[in-house]
């Protein structure tokens, strides 16, 4: 199993509920996923600066100084925001590429949950409703975002392995399902010089997205990709700084519901997850289809594009 | 009428409240508010009563129903009426995937659009939808009905035994061993009545039937022992 959530909002007036919204959806979804849970929230763009939210299971030995060792090695102010576990460094947009690798080299215990200019993921082992709260996610506001619930098939239980999966800057991946190619496709990647840091099968559908993406290939083209080269069960959501896209491989056996209002858009794996958003009784409510890449965007009108078979 | 809140008084106290009713009750018509999405709402029912859920529901609503008369104002989540044994099911909305899976007797209809998997290894049961059906429909559809008044997806009937399908609309494909039949004048009677029985308003003259070509291994003779 595993239960995804997601909300795309329309209306301004609800973005400072959205931390709130998706805590409540995120946690109607914990007997789908009770190992571990994650969410990826995209806020406030701050003109010219950039974000990565990094993880250390000791933060208190890990995150004072921190700021301090990555200005240094890349010649640039940074600052940080401590939240539990994890911490936002905070630095000009252009210092961006290269501060995955400088983290490695000033402390290579501190893990990278994501990068980009508005996207922050949250993810750590344990019930959904006690990730939310170690992080407060019900405080956060934005324009969107998307949670998880994992219930483990695939690979351990560790924050390494909860998603979402940061796919590129601000880009990110939630699965429901398993993929049964993992392994050779890890491979695969790895000898093109992708990073996967886990044995985990959904990570290697994020890199497998980036990867596409490296190469030119757009997001809305990588998915529809994805339905080729990756074999088994699969009910995606990914998140990107405008929006939001769902595809489901063409057996759809992985449950996912769609819910729509002048005021937003909703995912939920299940119904139960969307019954408390405002308005939903009056909501357009439908199952996306097989096969077929849907996309929400701030600045683009929604699409739905089937693969051809 | 009996009214039951299901966000205030909970799953199990519904299904048990609805398993005590006899074919004697004077409780013969129940309403379920606030469903919620929940699983399993009147799952087992044995008694001839009408339930009416206001609201969608989640897994499996109505499974292994015998006598019961349910209705859904709403939707319906994955595996609705599954091995139902007789009685009625009526979704008003969509339903999810395999809808009345195994059902071995009874009526369940969709008044929306039906998904994934729709009468998957029907064993008796009649299905009516409204709307369209979702890929690998009727597979391994052993006997009973399903009728179609929109489109059916794809891999329609793989792998079927006896069951008849009768789908108004395009098939996107058929599955192995399923092809179109004749309809014959026994079939629209038949269909008659299904559609009456359904409450829909479509002519059987505008469907077409589909069956098994009996040509897969359990058809072949050289197989039995």
């Amino acid at each position: 199993m595993c239960g995804i959530v997601g909300l795309f909002l329309k209306d301004k007036a609800l973005e400072p509920k959205l931390g709130e919204m998706l805590t409540d959806m995120l946690i109607t979804m914990t007997d789908r996923g009770p190992d571990s849970a994650g969410i990826a929230i995209y806020g406030a763009d701050t003109k010219g600066k950039a974000k990565l939210v990094v993880q250390s299971d000791f933060p208190e030995e890990d995150f004072p100084g921190l700021d301090a060792a990555m200005a240094a090695s890349l010649g640039g102010p940074v600052s940080i925001r401590v939240n539990d576990t994890h911490a936002v460094l905070e630095m000009g947009s252009e210092l961006l590429d290269v501060a995955r690798s400088r983290l490695n080299e000033v402390n290579p215990r501190v893990r990278m949950m994501s990068r980009g200019e508005t996207l922050e993921i949250y993810k750590e082992v344990g019930l959904p409703k006690d990730v939310a709260a170690r992080f407060d996610i019900a405080q956060m506001s934005g324009s969107h975002g998307i949670g998880h619930t994992r219930m483990a098939t695939e690979s351990a239980v560790t924050t390494m392995g909860a998603h979402p999966f940061n796919t590129g800057a601000d880009q990110c991946l939630v699965h429901n399902g398993s993929l049964s190619n993992h392994a050779s496709l890890r491979r695969k990647l790895r000898r093109q010089g992708v990073h996967i840091e886990t044995e985990n099968d959904t990570e290697v559908g994020a890199a497998y997205l980036t990867w596409r993406m490296m190469n030119g290939a757009t997001l809305g083209e990588a998915l529809e990709s994805s339905l080729d080269d990756l074999d088994g069960f699969f009910t995606f959501v990914v998140g990107t700084k405008d929006g939001f896209g769902v595809v489901r491989d063409p057996i759809a056996c992985k449950p996912a519901v769609l819910a729509e209002t002048d005021q937003y858009v909703a995912f939920g794996s299940e119904y139960r997850a969307l019954v408390n958003l405002p308005g939903i009784e009056h909501a357009r409510v439908w199952e996306p289809e097989p096969a077929t890449v849907y996309f929400w965007g701030h600045k683009g009108a929604p699409t739905a594009h089937e693969k051809a078979a | 009428m009996q009214t039951f809140d299901l966000e205030a008084q909970g799953l199990r106290n519904l299904n048990s409240a609805l398993h005590a009713q006899s074919a004697n009750t004077n409780q013969t018509v129940w309403e379920v508010i606030n469903p919620k999405g929940s699983h399993a709402i009147a799952v087992g029912l044995d008694a001839p009563i009408e339930v009416n859920v206001r609201g969608h529901t989640g897994y499996y609503c109505g499974g292994m129903n015998k006598q019961a008369t349910i209705n859904v104002a709403g939707s319906a989540g994955p595996g609705v009426a599954e091995n139902m044994m007789s009685g009625t099911v009526v979704i008003e909305g969509d339903a999810s995937q395999y809808a009345g899976a195994t059902g071995r007797g009874g009526t369940l209809v969709i008044k929306g659009n039906a998904s994934s998997r729709c009468g998957i290894s029907m064993k008796g049961i009649d299905i009516i939808v409204h709307g369209n059906i979702g890929h690998m429909s009727a597979f391994m559809a052993q006997s009973g009905n399903m009728v179609v008044c929109g489109d059916a997806g794809d891999a329609l009937g793989d792998s079927l035994y006896e069951a008849r399908l009768f789908v108004r609309g395009s098939v996107k494909s058929l599955g192995a061993d399923c092809i179109e039949k004749e309809m014959r004048p026994e079939h629209i009677a038949l269909l008659t009545e299904l559609l009456e029985k359904g409450g829909c308003d479509a002519k059987p003259e505008e469907f077409k039937r589909y069956g098994s070509a009996r040509k897969l291994y359990n058809f072949n003779i050289d197989n039995a022992y």
